[in-house]
């Protein structure tokens, strides 16, 4: 049986409505796009979509409550939810610099959890 | 440089580099960046640097470089005073009250967010409202979720950002509310906050009453009509202990306003030629205190620029015309930045930065000089809440350099 899934494309700011027919999982056909980066769009975000995910973690012993982190790279869209419930238990120590690695590997996708700013200790001033 | 966020950071760095080397950067938080710190999504740089960073990530990269400096820093200092003669008074616990007598001055006090008394929400007034950069500010500095069951009033960028961030924190969000019949925030903001999450974005709404005692209980929506008023008969209550305010930004300019600068109706900044100075000679402005951004690629562009310009005021290297061109505002053009051409030799290309009125397809934005057409650039779509960027070689404005004029035209269809 052939489905219908709707996207609006992201890649420039016109925004087009993405009409992707498929019929057991395999793509029959994408329309809608103005342009070709729009079909790959829509078939990138069928097959595969993926995200950055940003959030903060609980810190320890820091000039400020939590750390704002994100994923080094795009993961699975799937896996935010899970992704998020794991960083709930996280808690970091102060100081952290920004870049370094707050949680290796997570949910085996390869990628890592890094800090997006430097955060000095509690008794650091917070920027000289 | 008044204000330590990207515009201030960025034209810092500039007037160091253009080897200016007594400046002070007032700053009144505890620390720089502005609001980048709390601007935790990724998105930001993707013009300057190529790659997509956070908002912490960015404001770092500037201020790693500032540190490489010997710019004098003052963070929870507050700036009270400018005068025309560029007199600036502050004040903080450690030096008291602080008098700098500059040379120029650069105006970087960002903007600030539209509250409920400016679109003038009825109905109670609990506990539970904020603006959803106060929002932000708890959830992703302070470590505190304000509520559990969300309602949104407004479309604007953060709101959206807000939206997937309470979600991710575990509350729920009832739906997005905006009175406008398209969306106030970018498009990559609609579908990757509120469509990845089910979150509803109810177009052409509005809430017509907050209720609640001590906290927020719930909101009366309403559809509006093509006059944005509520249509009776489409009200119903969405219960909720927390309301979002995302309605828009507004250039904060206290300070510019009492030095008697002048300022521009369209946008609410002051009017600035495009070394991004003020009516004030050596009195620069850049970033949001001078328009709404929505990238803060471009604040940092337009800092670079007041920066330079900064600098080259001091080493006496301005060359101004005898009557500066004015930019006149025609078909759908809210507003135009620069609204003046000051330089009397005019080399290389001019930037400019144009919000349009409505949404229209197959646009011709052009440049006229009376009735000349100077300059035509084509979109495919122009939108109210996308910033259009434009550059003109110098060598098509000899007509306006003539006439001391230039007009900006929108021409397209209704989407």
């Amino acid at each position: 049986m052939k489905k219908k899934h709707y996207f609006t494309c992201i890649v420039c700011p016109v925004g087009c409505q993405i009409e992707l027919v498929e019929e057991e999982g395999r793509i029959v056909e994408v329309i809608g796009g103005e342009c070709k980066l729009g079909e790959e769009y829509a078939r990138k975000e069928f097959t595969n979509p993926e995200r950055v995910l940003t959030t903060t973690v609980q810190v320890e012993g820091g000039a400020l409550p939590v750390l704002p982190v994100r994923t080094e790279k795009p993961i699975s869209k799937k896996l935010i939810k899970s992704c998020m419930k794991k960083l709930a238990e996280v808690i970091v120590k102060a100081p952290i610099k920004c870049g370094e690695v707050v949680y290796a590997n997570i949910l085996d996708t390869g990628v890592n959890i890094i800090a997006s700013r430097d955060l000095p200790a509690k008794e650091d001033k917070l920027l000289k | 440089m008044i204000g330590g966020g990207p515009a201030g950071l960025a034209a810092a760095l500039k007037a160091w580099d253009e080897g200016i080397r007594d400046i002070y950067l007032i700053e009144r938080d505890m620390e720089l960046g502005g609001i980048l710190p709390q601007c935790i999504h990724d998105g930001f740089g993707a013009i300057i640097f190529k790659e997509s960073l956070t908002g912490p990530e960015y404001a770092q990269r500037y201020i790693d470089m500032l540190a490489k400096t010997e710019v004098k820093i003052k963070l929870n200092t507050m700036v009270l005073d400018i005068t025309p003669e560029k007199k600036v008074t502050a004040v903080n616990s450690e030096d008291g009250i602080l008098e700098i007598d500059a040379k120029a001055i650069i105006l970087a006090m960002g903007c600030r967010e539209r509250t409920r008394f400016q679109i003038m929400i009825p109905g109670d007034r609990p506990a539970g409202i904020f603006t959803a950069g106060t929002a932000q500010r708890f959830v992703n500095i302070e470590g505190y979720l304000p509520g559990k069951k969300i309602v949104i009033v407004g479309s604007g960028d953060v709101g959206l950002i807000m939206a997937r961030r309470f979600i991710l924190e575990g509350a729920k969000v009832e739906g997005v509310y905006e009175i406008m019949p398209y969306p106030g925030g970018l498009n990559r903001n609609v579908v990757q906050c509120l469509q990845d999450y089910d979150i509803p974005l109810h177009l052409s709404h509005t809430v017509v009453e907050i209720k609640g005692k001590k906290r927020v209980e719930g909101a009366t929506v309403a559809e509006v009509d093509e006059h944005m008023k509520p249509i009776k008969g489409t009200e119903r209550f969405v219960s909720c202990d927390t309301i979002i305010l995302a309605i828009g930004l507004i250039p904060e300019n206290e300070l510019s306003k009492r030095s008697g600068i002048q300022m521009d109706d369209t946008r609410g900044g002051p009017t600035v030629n495009e070394w991004m100075e003020t009516s004030i000679p050596g009195v620069f402005a850049c970033g949001n205190v001078v328009h709404v951004h929505d990238l803060v690629d471009y604040v940092t562009e337009s800092a670079e620029t007041a920066g330079i310009s900064a600098a080259r005021y001091i080493k006496r290297e301005l060359e101004r015309r005898e009557k500066p061109i004015k930019i006149e505002l025609g078909r759908n053009v809210r507003y135009a930045v620069p609204q003046l051409i000051s330089e009397k030799r005019l080399k290389g290309k001019i930037r400019f930065y144009l919000r349009v009125r409505n949404p229209e397809r197959k646009v011709e934005i052009k440049a006229l000089a009376r009735q000349d057409k100077v300059f035509v650039k084509k979109f495919r779509i122009v939108r109210p809440s996308e910033m259009i960027r434009l550059e003109i070689p110098t060598e098509n404005l000899s007509k306006a350099e003539e006439y001391c004029q230039l007009r900006f035209e929108v021409e397209g269809e209704q989407t």
